[in-house]
């Protein structure tokens, strides 16, 4: 066997420039994702801030705010950690070198522009999470393949007998993504130089396979992406082994083996027949088990390394967001539950469920990875500041826990609204009525969506002066604390 | 034991991939497949037709819009739901419906039965301010819809691509979708022949300018025959069971 760079001891050209191109673009679309969720948070507040126009109405916003936070911010966050994580656990450069690399930065960015533009311009397949039309759809898979070329063929050339766990988490998120996106968005053009299409399946068929992917986005991207990123990062900045390796392997084929079963409770007490929903329910119930293994490996990395918590801001973000996964895949199954379901779904306790992954789980484990990518990127000694993270942390947290608990109180209300009976056995109330009562809780959840945005312009700026090379004088954050008492 | 084993699966990583696929296959197949091929999942009832050329332009500005975004077309079995919109829907209803519409939020009302409710002014007025029929809502204002005149030239070809994926469009419908989709709104329309290719269509002017054909005409013709097909008075629940 030839000699290899490692064991030549200098250490392997790893290509650095597209995770640096992925690391900025994750976090300027998450600029943008937040920012768009503030101004259609607002719209439902103040509805004259549609302002009568087709391309700024709620309708066509909405799906612009979701896919930018799933897909361009989360997308460019998994493309980021696992191009660079693939690199560092195999010990070689990426499979087709430079050029194949920059096609899939500048492929991706293609589809999230074609798909934003399509939006605006009222050009949308109309099924949640899949807005984009078919022209958009063949160009993600093209790049979606290449991005799986690139990723096998970097783990073929490894220079390490073991394929590291956080590459099991990422291959199953590309794979399944490929599977759930080419099955979901089969349909036919009305014409091949026109945007329409007509989705393959219709009614109920169609309604299972949107959900069979629409939960698995959230499974396999928003949850087996990340997951890799927690395996690799937390270890790496707490700077201590994965807690339980027999753990990760029980965790990983577990949770890909439950989650995919979960769609139908997005389907509860709808046209869908009965034993379709009872199996959604049931594995949706048994998700909470692999949730919380991979959670307990998460948090338990730390394990002898408790006090970076009060030291590493950065590691706090990872770890609050591992909490939060922990969290909301505990809400998750209790709403899987159908009896809890016809209570809580059509309400915005499920945009409050999903906002608790989205920002407390996706977000706060991204920017942990940002902050711990950006210096290693650059080659900087540490971060511009480390209390402006900090600041950003605490920020994002009042702004995620304002966010959820306005939309717990919001849809609870609303739900209980709707089925209230007067004395006499009418309906209480209106269903206006019931939307009149939201708007305290809207405005709630707009602030708390603003200090969201702003807790990630603090990154933006923090992340600019640390690529410029700038190093802020400031008392280090451990030295910030009070000195704990002594134990006497 | 495991670990030994599994440190097959952790060193190659085409054994992985396989494995990977094959883990992730299973629920899929065993929940898609019988919805495809279980008969009784789609119920036996009269009345669900596909859409009038017309009523399919008005449902494509409804997903353009992002209408799905705020409204479900999905009546659960709920007492307080049976009694705020009606009977609760079935499968059959949305078997015609490329892609399906029923929605995952209710920002505002669920619309599965909104066909006949209202009157086409009542609902021109709504979609054109919907502050002034109804002073809390918190829904955005359409007015480009009625200024914005819809050109049938292509309705053919949506048709076409619809008997594609399954709908049962006759060569009948599809020769004649241009005229029907003009027709269906135009009092010089030949109603009787619209209403024989599509039973329980709805015709007239609907957006309140007779002269022309637009987004606002299609749109409300589409949401005036909502939940309105199938006449469940026929129906008792064990009919409907799947």
């Amino acid at each position: 066997m030839k000699a290899t760079h490692a064991e030549m001891g200098a250490a392997p050209q790893y290509d650095e420039t597209v995770v640096r191109y992925f690391t900025v673009a994750t976090a300027l679309w998450g600029v943008v994702a937040f920012l768009v969720g503030v101004v259609i948070a607002l719209q439902l507040a103040f509805p004259v801030l549609n302002f009568d126009l087709p391309w700024l109405s709620f309708g066509r916003l909405r799906p612009l705010h979701t896919s930018a936070a799933i897909f361009a911010f989360g997308g460019c966050a998994l493309f980021a950690t696992s191009l660079h994580v693939v690199q560092r656990t195999c010990r070689v450069p990426l499979y087709g070198g430079r050029e194949v690399a920059m096609f899939l930065f500048w492929g991706y960015q293609l589809f999230i522009v074609m798909a934003a533009v399509g939006y605006v311009t009222g050009v949308t397949q109309g099924k949640e999470y899949a807005e984009p039309e078919w022209y958009v759809d063949l160009w993600l898979t093209l790049v979606w393949v290449v991005y799986l070329i690139v990723f096998l063929g970097t783990i073929m050339r490894r220079q390490e007998p073991h394929i590291y766990v956080a590459n099991w988490f990422y291959l199953a998120f590309i794979v399944t993504v490929a599977l759930l996106h080419v099955v979901n968005n089969l349909s036919v053009p009305v014409s091949f130089f026109g945007a329409k299409s007509y989705s393959a399946f219709a009614g109920v068929q169609d309604a299972l396979t949107q959900w069979w992917y629409g939960h698995n986005a959230v499974g396999f991207f928003l949850t087996a992406g990340f997951l890799g990123m927690m395996y690799y990062i937390i270890p790496k900045q707490a700077n201590r082994p994965v807690y339980s390796y027999r753990l990760s392997i029980v965790h990983f084929w577990s949770l890909i083996f439950l989650y995919i079963w979960a769609g139908p409770h997005h389907l509860h007490y709808t046209a869908l027949p009965e034993w379709a929903q009872t199996l959604g329910m049931v594995f949706s119930v048994m998700l909470w088990m692999p949730s919380w293994g991979g959670m307990i490996n998460g948090i338990m990395t730390l394990s002898g390394a408790w006090e970076k918590l009060r030291t590493d801001p950065v590691l706090r973000f990872m770890v609050t967001a591992v909490a939060f996964y922990g969290m909301s895949t505990f809400e998750g199954p209790l709403m899987s539950v159908r009896a809890v379901n016809s209570l809580s779904h059509y309400t915005d306790w499920t945009i409050g469920h999903v906002h608790s992954g989205a920002l407390g789980w996706v977000a706060l484990i991204s920017f942990g990875a940002v902050y711990y990518l950006v210096p290693v990127l650059w080659h900087r000694e540490r971060l511009y500041s480390l209390r402006l993270v900090a600041w950003h942390y605490w920020i994002a947290t009042i702004g995620i826990i304002l966010y959820i608990t306005s939309m717990w109180v919001s849809g609870i209300l609303q739900g209980l609204m709707w089925r209230s009976y007067d004395e006499l056995g009418f309906l209480q109330y209106s269903f206006v009525e019931t939307v009149d009562a939201m708007h305290p809780f809207y405005v709630i959840r707009a602030i708390g969506g603003i200090f969201f945005l702003l807790g990630a312009l603090i990154m933006l700026y923090n992340l600019c002066r640390t690529i410029r090379g700038d190093l802020r004088s400031e008392t280090p954050v451990e030295r910030l604390q009070p000195a704990p008492a002594a134990a006497e | 034991m495991s670990l030994i084993k599994h440190k097959l699966i952790e060193t190659n990583v085409s054994l992985m991939t396989v494995l990977v696929l094959v883990t992730v296959s299973i629920g899929g197949i065993v929940e898609l497949v019988p919805l495809f091929t279980i008969e009784s999942t789609i119920e036996e009832v009269d009345g669900v037709r596909p859409y009038t050329p017309l009523e399919l332009a008005g449902r494509n500005i409804y997903i353009r819009e992002g209408c799905y975004n705020c409204h479900s077309q999905m009546v659960r079995p709920f007492r307080d739901e049976v009694e705020r919109y009606g009977h609760y829907s079935i499968a059959a209803e949305s078997m015609y419906d490329h892609p399906f519409q029923w929605g995952s939020k209710r920002t505002g009302p669920d619309l599965a039965r909104v066909g006949g409710k209202y009157s086409n002014d009542w609902q021109v007025l709504h979609l054109m301010d919907p502050r002034a029929v109804v002073p809390e809502s918190i829904m955005p204002a359409y007015p480009w819809l009625a200024d914005r005149k819809i050109d049938p030239s292509d309705i053919a070809d949506h048709l076409t691509s619809l008997t594609y994926v399954g709908v049962p469009y006759t060569q009948e419908m599809i020769a004649e979708a241009q005229a029907d989709m003009k027709g269906q709104a135009d009092q010089d329309g030949d109603w009787d022949a619209i209403q024989a290719r599509y039973p329980g269509a709805v015709v007239g002017d609907f957006d309140g300018d007779p002269a022309r054909l637009t987004e606002m005409d299609a749109l409300v013709a589409y949401l005036q025959m909502l939940g309105t097909l199938v006449d469940f008075s026929q129906y008792d629940a064990d009919a409907l069971r799947q």
